[in-house]
């Protein structure tokens, strides 16, 4: 690829890091075509995200998925890529740069980006097979060869890398212990309150953490055995990883005779001591820092990129925050939280969430912040520090987070949190994008997460702002962002979808509203109107036996098994099993309608009786008097099994092929009570005239000779659709197995509110067919799970309310008669 | 004679969490009386604003209430309707005095004083 001919001035990058990479792209990002451009980097393999390295020892991630620039980037820009060849010299007499293999090769700038080595504590044993470092994809290899055996572990160093690698050796099933010598982990990034956290969550996942433990020697005959600490204790190993720290890798830089501190001695512009030499990355030292993460080296490739390009504006050193996870805990830190002399600590600990919160106040402003568990307000924290803003207004509100402290004690909504953020909020860290750059990426047709992704790298990098720029898209796009699943979330309590939150109740065994929203972070304290009854829902469907019933999560008609009407009166329709009644029942029907002035009496469409005007005070009353003439709640208010609509049959009409009246009844007393994602209509047709319109149900049964076709999701709603056949059957017994089975896979894996003919459109007839009718074993199961949840379900509601229960439903606290002062204070 | 600025309607722990009860006033505005998930305790009159739904049969959640008949949201705190929708209900104030609950007399009894 590189042509001679090419008079363009040629530009030589030594490392093909995420600083050689990230600097190369910001200048193509300003000229592409201002430099011929070749590439220097000592692994063998293309440009990769070396922070994801920690994923793919935790086999959450492959190699290709952290891959930034493959290979037909370098292709594309016209990049030599010369891999798996360090350059070993830098002759700057000649102006050129030799690598291992002898290669010279001649440049008019050159860019240093060597990055870090891990450091290798010298103590003895530290060069036997098995000792590995944690830099490369190369170490990640070694470490999973190791845990292929499984055996003991040991990673000497409790910063972020070790716990990292311990966390994924735990994960490939070795049995790890981390050696720690400063009595807390990660001291650099948490104080000791977090770190105790810390060490106890991990210590509960199964790993031993050894803090102030000093390493005397590595022994082993041949290879690594294990590891004596000072104080005599020896710990078997058969993979030791080093992970105490990293430094700047300067040789290439020292030999070359360029001026180097703790990193390569830079300005403002990124410039070494050597005009035509520059570096970026952790490799540096600029103004006395060097910097270990990676949102300084982006800052620093801008700089870099401006001053060979379109003009110098200069780097001017950074603030940096941490924010990660450690083995799935969320942590963050930033700024100074070591105390002193005029530092205040405000601080929350809430045990049962295992969150802790210190931010570090110093005259007014906001010097320090550690979270643990709960990081949601990392970056509003960052962002306050960095700005130095006076904070005394929000002082007593800081610590419960930005939603509270700005909006005055208002609900915390995340999209509201995102746009009360400034312009320059960073949203990510790793690739210092800020809200303004986000935006304006959104603006400019970025539609999707992938396209902010490659539009303006926002969490491209480690991904834990993807919430934030998901926020933000809503912010910008409105009701158009639909989220990045074609299922949208539940609600906008959450971002999971009904069916992330169903796998979730199951796996995760959660029994309780409030458990299911801890553990998915729901956004709201207690949700909203429209998640709580879904999940109350979701909950009983999934536990039967153990359901407890939430009335304040039902909406108003099945917290009052009854419904409400315009005016705040409500209806009442008692259950005629099949649609069919007696002399009696109508007695009972016609003396509650006139006891309690019920003001309309109606036949409804299900082929029952609707008494309307019934007020909340006389429903337990008119409800008793209906259970003395032996009829029970219609359920004509709830989510559930509504009606069984049925023709005379063959009982009495001259065309009816079979019992149909009394296969409805049995349906009906199959079915009612059971809770669903929506209501649930039945009808059977003794015939194919079909006067009970079954095929307008959501489950329906037309009689004919030889047997029972099976007919689902229909609708006479606004929506008008005739259901599917779904087979044929030739015995009761077998409509009525069936039944039971597609209610119940109806009720496992439709959405709350979902009707079955949405549903059956969205799954597809033949998914229900293979569910239903193909897989024997699965629907006799199905149909054992329904009869099961209606051993629990089938209580009338009515008798039990009309006995006592829930009594404070129907009745009013007090009443308040002007004049007469009711319990003066 | 001594006329009370409060009126003592009941025990605070008749109120169930996340939900309301209800108050007529004799000539006046039922009240619907609330308490959320903490335990705060907010009053309004018991009528949304859109179409006079009872606010009292709503979902509490947060400091909001829904309107069971066409799903309005309705502030708790200043009887606003939120979102998009527009809508104003009267707030009668509400202190808890040894678990017992005090609304505002003058109030509460509204135009029926």
């Amino acid at each position: 690829m590189s042509d001679s001919n090419d008079t363009r001035p040629h530009l030589v990058v030594i490392g093909n890091g995420m600083a050689g990479c990230r600097a190369v792209e910001e200048i193509l990002a300003r000229d592409t075509g201002r430099y011929r451009i070749t590439i220097f980097g000592a692994e063998p393999r293309v440009n990769y995200n070396r922070i994801m390295l920690s994923p793919v020892l935790a086999g959450e991630k492959s190699f290709d998925e952290i891959i930034i620039n493959d290979e037909a980037w370098y292709a594309d820009n016209g990049i030599d890529l010369v891999a798996g060849d360090p350059v070993v010299a830098i002759d700057r007499e000649k102006k050129c740069v030799m690598a291992r293999s002898g290669r010279t090769m001649g440049y008019d700038k050159l860019l240093i980006g060597t990055g870090s080595d891990p450091f290798i504590i010298p103590v003895p044993g530290k060069d036997l097979p098995g000792v590995v470092t944690f830099r490369d994809l190369d170490d990640v290899d070694k470490m999973l060869a190791a845990a292929e055996n499984g055996g003991d572990a040991v990673v000497i160093g409790g910063g972020l890398l070790g716990l990292e690698a311990a966390h994924g050796l735990s994960l490939r099933g070795m049995k790890v212990t981390v050696i720690h010598l400063m009595p807390t982990l990660m001291e650099r990034q948490l104080d000791e309150a977090a770190g105790w956290l810390l060490k106890t969550a991990l210590e509960g996942r199964g790993q031993t953490i050894l803090t102030e433990a000093n390493t005397q020697e590595i022994f082993g005959q041949g290879k690594v055995e294990g590891v004596r600490l000072k104080d005599g204790r020896e710990i078997p190993a058969d993979i030791v990883v080093m992970a105490v720290g990293i430094r700047p890798s300067t040789q290439l830089a020292k030999d070359a005779g360029l001026a180097v501190g703790r990193g390569i001695h830079v300005d403002d512009h990124m410039v070494t001591s050597d005009p035509d030499i520059l570096a970026v990355g952790e490799c540096v030292e600029h103004d006395g820092q060097v910097y270990g993460l990676v949102a300084p080296l982006w800052e620093m490739c801008r700089a870099l990129a401006d001053g060979l390009t379109t003009g110098p504006t200069g780097y001017k050193g950074s603030v940096t925050s941490t924010k990660l996870k450690v083995s799935g805990i969320d942590v963050f830190s930033a700024g100074d939280f070591s105390g002193g002399e005029g530092c205040e600590d405000i601080v929350l600990r809430d045990a049962t969430r295992g969150v802790y919160k210190r931010v570090i106040v110093k005259e007014d402003r906001l010097v320090g912040a550690v979270l643990y568990g709960d990081t949601a307000d990392g970056n509003w924290y960052f962002d306050l520090l960095k700005k130095g803003e006076d904070v005394s207004e929000i002082r007593d509100a800081l610590i419960f987070g930005q939603a509270f402290a700005s909006g005055g004690g208002a609900s915390a909504n995340p999209i509201d949190a995102v746009a009360a953020l400034s312009a320059d909020a960073e949203i990510c860290g790793c690739n210092g994008v800020s809200k303004g750059q986000v935006m304006a990426c959104i603006e400019g047709g970025a539609h999707t997460l992938d396209a902010v992704r490659s539009g303006c790298k926002a969490s491209a990098s480690c991904g834990s702002c993807t919430g934030l720029v998901e926020n933000l898209l809503a912010l910008a796009m409105g009701d158009d962002y639909a989220g990045e699943r074609d299922n949208k979330p539940m609600c906008k309590c959450t971002s999971f979808t009904h069916e992330d939150v169903r796998a979730a109740i199951l796996e995760k065994e959660l029994k309780e509203i409030p458990a299911v929203m801890q553990a998915l972070s729901w956004s709201t304290p207690d949700g909203c109107s429209s998640c709580r009854p879904a999940l109350n829902y979701y909950l009983l469907c999934a536990w039967p036996g153990e359901h407890q019933e939430d009335p304040q999560s039902r909406f108003v008609n099945e917290r009052m098994h009854a419904n409400i009407q315009k005016d705040g009166t409500y209806s009442v329709v008692p259950r005629m099993w099949g649609g069919v009644t007696t002399p009696a029942e109508l007695r009972a029907i016609a003396d509650a309608a006139e006891k309690y002035d019920a003001k309309m009496v109606k036949v409804t469409g299900g082929q029952r009786l609707d008494l309307f005007g019934i007020k909340k005070e006389d429903l337990p009353a008119i409800w008793a008097d209906l259970n003395a003439a032996g009829m029970v709640s219609g359920h004509a208010y709830g989510k559930a099994l509504r009606t069984v609509k049925t023709c005379v049959g063959s009982e009495w009409c001259r065309f009816g092929t079979q019992d149909s009246t009394g296969l409805g009844i049995q349906m009906e007393r199959m079915t009612w009570g059971s809770w669903m994602p929506h209501k649930f209509k039945i009808a059977v047709s003794g015939c194919p005239r079909n006067c009970a319109e079954a095929t307008i149900k959501d489950f329906g049964v037309i009689c004919v000779d030889s047997g029972y076709e099976l007919h689902i999701g229909g609708n006479g709603g606004i929506h008008l659709r005739g259901t599917d056949l779904l087979c044929k059957v030739e015995t009761e017994q077998q409509a009525l197995d069936y039944c039971a089975a597609f209610i119940q896979l109806y009720r496992e894996e439709a959405r709350y509110l979902d009707r079955t003919a949405p549903w059956v459109e969205r799954v597809g007839l033949d998914y229900v067919k293979q569910r239903i009718v193909e897989d024997e074993v699965g629907r006799e199961a199905l149909t054992a799970r329904f009869h099961y949840a209606q051993s629990f379900l089938q209580k009338d509601p009515w008798a039990e309310r009309a006995a006592g229960a829930e009594s404070h439903l129907h009745q009013h606290i007090a009443e308040i008669r002007p004049f007469a002062v009711v319990g003066a204070a | 004679m001594y006329e009370a600025e409060w009126l003592d309607v009941g025990p605070v722990d008749q109120l169930p969490a996340l939900g309301a009860r209800t108050l007529p006033v004799q000539g006046g505005e039922e009240i619907a009386i609330f308490r959320t998930a903490n335990g705060d305790v907010y009053a309004l009159v018991n009528k949304c604003p859109h179409k006079q739904g009872p606010l009292s049969q709503g979902i509490v959640h947060d400091t909001t209430v829904t309107c069971p008949l066409h799903n309005w949201r309705i502030s708790l705190l200043d009887g606003h309707a939120l979102g998009e929708d527009e809508g104003c209900v009267p707030v009668i104030p509400v202190k808890i005095d040894g678990g017992r609950i005090l609304i505002g007399r003058k109030e509460a009894l509204g135009q029926a004083a």
